[in-house]
């Protein structure tokens, strides 16, 4: 758990994901409301909010999955909202995602999944620098074993460690988590933790993460917001929060 | 106010998905001539829906041309006009009943899959993650699906015709004693380029309607696994509504260029 100092200190970084007066709604459902967030180098922000809250849909506002309805996306200092499709994707070669259910392409092997981000964002890219990338990122999961199999028979676990090493390949400078241990059994789900703490350290990334999961806040968080209607309903460090006397705060924790 | 009007309702629906679909095609020629153009793709879909729908086709077309020469053979016979039995079913397998048959197996062999296969992606987030990592997955998934179904289709319906005329050629040569030589002799007599123009023509605009409803169906498929499944179903439905269609329009302008 990481303390108060930690979050004064994150403060004076620069930013790397600003959003601000964020709003999307479907039909009359409001699910987004003037959402806000502020994003620092190195750091990892945890965003919590029970299911329908707006947190898929934030993160894929943040991608440009989903467009917005109003408001200002900031990534990396670039206003996402205002670039053109080959901008995009040269800014999404900077930012790896780690999908809820890993979304591994199931009619290809690990190394195949691997190799497409690079397929694409590195052109002259020769094969045996491409191996070596692909060795890299399935070493930094501890899965090099698993380059030719089909993600079909891996375990739920192995396969988010290979969607992990995935989102690792390009060497992002930001990643973002969508809910990374749900679906898995505690053991596993510790172990994706440590994995996620470790190339936080190694690879010096920013991290958003999605989660329900106040283990996983505990242990990884430096900062966290709650999300509440679809805005950001508090802020702090972990031990703040928890300790906070706000029953819809305590909520989340229990 | 659709509400109480179902035919309305069903008038809204299919023209909403109408102008769905020509949109969907209006960006596949878009995205068709913009790089970078996914050739490795391209040719993996042509050998799944090329090499695979091989044994499939070819097994049709074998029994359409036993059964049709089989079911022609007695009429014929009692009129005396056997020997016509090569030029007939030549005429009728190449002109209409192969592509239409092998085209409407190939719209439940490769349409359902193309269906499905992008279904399940986009349930299980592979297209956003395509989406994600700088791919445009529009241009990998669906210009290379319906691009291999355009030109493999024409491909399967010459494969499948030819041993459609193989099977016919071994009914007459067991019933009738024709030889193998001059069934084909024959054959080849009957045929010429306005039989065969105007049929290879529309099996290319078949390939095309079966990758596209495929696509179409698969790519914008509603959420979960019953998404999934009427996504297969109806790109097979629709699909085979369309190929008659393409048919009617095919035979109507053959008879405008060519004449009766």
């Amino acid at each position: 758990m990481k303390d108060e100092n930690t979050y004064t200190s994150i403060n004076k970084r620069k930013a790397v994901i600003r959003i601000k007066n964020l709003q999307k709604q479907f039909g009359d459902t409001v699910v987004l409301n003037n959402f806000n967030l502020e994003m620092y180098e190195d750091e990892n922000l945890v965003l919590m909010g029970k299911s329908g809250s707006g947190k898929s849909v934030m993160i894929k506002c943040l991608v440009g999955l989903m467009e917005p309805d109003s408001g200002k996306i900031e990534v990396l200092n670039k206003d996402i909202t205002k670039l053109e499709r080959t901008e995009m994707d040269e800014l999404r070669a900077e930012i790896g995602f780690l999908f809820q259910g890993s979304a591994l392409y199931d009619s290809m092997t690990v190394r195949e999944n691997l190799e497409f981000p690079l397929r694409h964002h590195t052109k002259r890219m020769n094969i045996k620098n491409t191996n070596k990338l692909v060795l890299e990122a399935l070493e930094s999961v501890g899965l090099a074993k698993t380059i030719d199999l089909m993600p079909e028979e891996l375990s739920g676990g192995m396969q988010r460690r290979i969607a992990l090493a995935r989102a690792l390949i390009l060497k992002p400078k930001i990643i973002l988590y969508d809910e990374p241990t749900t679906g898995l059994d505690p053991i596993t789900a510790k172990e994706i933790i440590q994995l996620m703490t470790n190339i936080q350290k190694k690879y010096k990334t920013s991290s958003l993460i999605i989660t329900h999961d106040v283990d996983c806040a505990r242990v990884i968080s430096d900062r966290m917001i709650l999300l509440l209607e679809g805005t950001n309903y508090a802020e702090g460090t972990f031990k703040e929060l928890s300790t906070s006397e706000d029953p819809k705060i305590q909520a989340f924790f229990k | 106010m659709t509400r109480n009007f179902p035919i309305a309702k069903n008038l809204y629906s299919f023209f909403t998905e109408t102008g769905a679909l020509s949109r969907f095609a209006g960006r596949f020629f878009k995205e068709l001539f913009s790089r970078p153009f996914e050739f490795r793709e391209f040719l993996r879909q042509c050998y799944q829906m090329g090499n695979k729908s091989l044994l499939l086709v070819g097994v049709t077309g074998f029994i359409l041309g036993l059964v049709f020469t089989l079911q022609s053979r007695p009429t014929l016979e009692e009129f005396g006009a056997s020997s016509w039995i090569p030029n007939m079913i030549s005429i009728s397998i190449v002109r209409e009943i192969g592509p239409v048959i092998i085209a409407l197996i190939c719209a439940g062999r490769i349409g359902s899959s193309i269906g499905a296969e992008l279904g399940s992606m986009k349930v299980t987030e592979q297209i956003d993650a395509m989406e994600v990592s700088g791919t445009n997955p529009f241009k990998f998934l669906v210009v290379t699906r319906i691009l291999a179904a355009t030109l493999m289709l024409p491909l399967l319906i010459l494969f499948g015709d030819f041993i459609a005329l193989i099977g016919s050629a071994l009914v007459e040569n067991i019933k009738g004693q024709v030889s193998f030589t001059l069934y084909f002799n024959q054959v080849f007599d009957a045929l010429g380029f306005r039989d065969l123009l105007p049929a290879t023509g529309k099996s290319f605009f078949f390939g095309f309607a079966i990758g596209l409803v495929g696509c179409f169906k698969g790519y914008n498929s509603s959420k979960g696994t019953a998404g999934v499944g009427r996504a297969s179903n109806s790109a097979v439905v629709y699909t085979s509504m369309l190929l008659f269609i393409i048919d009617f329009i095919a035979v109507f302008l053959t008879e405008l260029i060519y004449g009766t």
